[in-house]
């Protein structure tokens, strides 16, 4: 039930038609919409499908609902089985109210703060007319993917596996506006300012402020983008303009980009600070308190990988062999190797692993695989990044807000 | 007026009541299929106001609400409704001090007001209905949907 005017009346029980159709003739009566048994999903609904006809445009039916108000859905593994991650199918994450209304002829991108030698506007055109266009295949996840498996539970969006996609993205490289505007030599980070709308509804709030270091931003995959796989950006995704910073936390790729600051010290925007998207310095016990000072800004993601297919669940017949497949990433370094499991971890097999189609890529792998007798079995994955670190079978170290967790991805499957 | 007459005034008098009533049960006879599609009528309307006044509960949660019914849910429901979907309390869960902070935390950062007395009882049924649970270091893999491959 998560709209009642979304389901067909065919579809729906009799109490909910009836309760439903008493709504809206009430709603029709009084002159005013209810509030309340409308556009409200309930808990029952989380972790469900999104309904038949998606409540978030643009977005596959099957992502997965973590909250409706800010918009948070997630991509169940199976869906990601693309090497190019269709835009329907990367995930939402919000921390605010996505805009009503993108006026596209007046969009304009300011870049200007303390450390820029002078303040520029760009039209949307001018963008795409003054500087070079770029493609890049970039992974892009949420620092928080993984979250729901931290105990103590760590608050927010509870996301578990989905938060996470590589599209290929189309824009200006950073650097090149960057570069027309001028850098100063005092120049450390740079901060983002977009028009998504606070909670509280006040025009006046950031909803979120982050940013990167300048070495990240002068990257030659760190772009300014307008496209998803060749299409205008979903609304969901940042519709019409947003930064990507691959390997790096979603949240320093804004999104409804308005202005770029150029930052002479690091950027201090809503949620640089506090526990958001920080953790601490040095591993702490689970659930321990942690100093305000002893927190750390996240930077590159860690190594991890997630099985794509089969989809969890699979009954395979026999001694017959079948593909497991998926993809695997690491912040800044590549992926150096990935190897499956059938026994919790006691024997693992090569995979055969693809090499990326540029940085910040994520990496193909794929394995024959024969289940040995009749039983229930997991497959799980653990990939290496080109440092040498592997990912942990258990959750990795605790940290107040749940960020970080790369523990292997495993499903289940049973020889019948 | 002589006692026969009195007595036959008497016995009409009673035989008329008779007719009345036989009458009256015909009546009831004949409409008893009406009124009992009537009845069933309004016994229906009355369910469907049931229906709306009474909140649809599914193993103990209020579905159009979201929340575990208890002690000032709907006080719950209607504070924490106001910014944020009820599913950003219902999907976490944490212990009355881990509560606490998040109220700080959304009085200092989200705009949200002063509680007042509501506090202590929004933070009573959190602490009650929405407080940690064990799940170690790698829980099982839990609901999986079978299919043949």
């Amino acid at each position: 039930m998560i709209s009642n005017e979304l389901i067909p009346f065919f579809l729906m029980d009799r109490k909910k038609f009836i309760s439903a159709s008493i709504i809206a003739s009430a709603a029709a009566f009084l002159g005013s919409k209810f509030s309340f048994g409308e556009n409200v999903p309930s808990t029952q609904d989380l972790g469900l499908p999104i309904s038949e006809k998606s409540l978030l445009p643009g977005k596959h039916k099957e992502l997965t609902l973590l909250n409706p108000k800010p918009w948070n859905a997630e991509t169940p593994p199976h869906l990601l089985d693309d090497k190019i991650t269709p835009a329907a199918q990367l995930f939402v994450r919000n921390n605010g109210l996505v805009p009503e209304k993108i006026d596209i002829e007046n969009w304009t991108l300011t870049i200007e703060g303390e450390s820029a030698r002078s303040k520029k506007t760009y039209t949307l055109s001018e963008l795409k007319s003054k500087f070079k266009h770029y493609t890049y295949q970039l992974t892009l996840e949420c620092g928080g993917n993984g979250r729901k498996e931290f105990s103590p539970p760590a608050k927010g969006n509870q996301w578990g596996l989905g938060a996470v996609g590589c599209p290929e993205w189309t824009g200006v490289r950073l650097k090149d506006v960057l570069a027309d505007v001028g850098l100063k030599s005092d120049a450390v980070y740079i901060g983002y300012y977009g028009k998504d709308l606070h909670l509280s509804q006040d025009p006046k709030k950031v909803v979120i402020s982050r940013g990167v270091p300048i070495r990240k931003a002068m990257e030659d995959e760190a772009l300014i983008a307008w496209a998803i796989n060749g299409e205008d950006l979903p609304l969901m995704n940042g519709y019409p303009l947003r930064l990507v910073f691959g390997g790096w936390p979603a949240s320093t790729s804004g999104k409804w980009l308005r202005r770029i600051v150029i930052r002479n010290k690091v950027h201090d925007g809503p949620k640089m600070g506090g526990n958001a998207y920080r953790v601490p310095k040095y591993p702490v016990a689970p659930g321990a308190k942690v100093p305000e000072e002893d927190m750390k800004i996240i930077e590159e993601m860690p190594v991890k990988s997630l099985i794509t297919f089969p989809k969890t669940g699979a009954m395979v017949k026999g001694a017959n062999a079948f593909e497991v497949r998926g993809h695997a990433w690491a912040g800044d370094l590549a992926i150096a190797a990935v190897h499956i499991s059938l026994n919790y971890g006691a024997t693992w097999s090569l995979c055969t692993l693809s090499i990326p189609v540029n940085k910040n890529a994520w990496q193909h792998f794929s394995a024959q695989v024969i289940l040995p007798e009749k039983g229930y079995y997991e497959i799980w994955a653990k990939a290496t990044d080109s440092n040498g670190i592997m990912q942990p079978m258990v959750i990795p170290n605790w940290n107040p807000k749940g960020y970080l967790n790369n523990a292997c991805h495993r499903i289940a499957v049973k020889r019948t | 007026m002589s006692k026969h007459s009195e007595h036959t005034e008497e016995l009409l008098a009673h035989a008329d009541g008779v007719v009345k009533t036989i009458r009256l049960v015909f009546i009831i006879i004949l409409l008893a299929p009406f009124a009992w599609y009537v009845s069933s009528k309004l016994a229906f309307k009355k369910q469907e106001i049931t229906i709306l006044q009474e909140p649809l509960i599914e193993n103990g949660i209020d579905i159009a609400r979201g929340l575990i019914v208890d002690d000032h849910y709907e006080l719950v429901s209607t504070t924490c409704s106001a910014c944020h979907s009820i599913a950003l309390v219902t999907q976490n869960s944490a212990t009355r001090e881990g509560w606490k902070e998040v109220i700080v935390w959304m009085q200092q950062t989200q705009k949200l007001w002063d509680l007042g007395e509501s506090e202590a009882l929004i933070l009573d049924y959190l602490e009650k209905n929405y407080s940690p649970k064990e799940q170690g270091r790698r829980a099982p893999l839990k609901n999986i949907d079978w299919y043949e491959l």
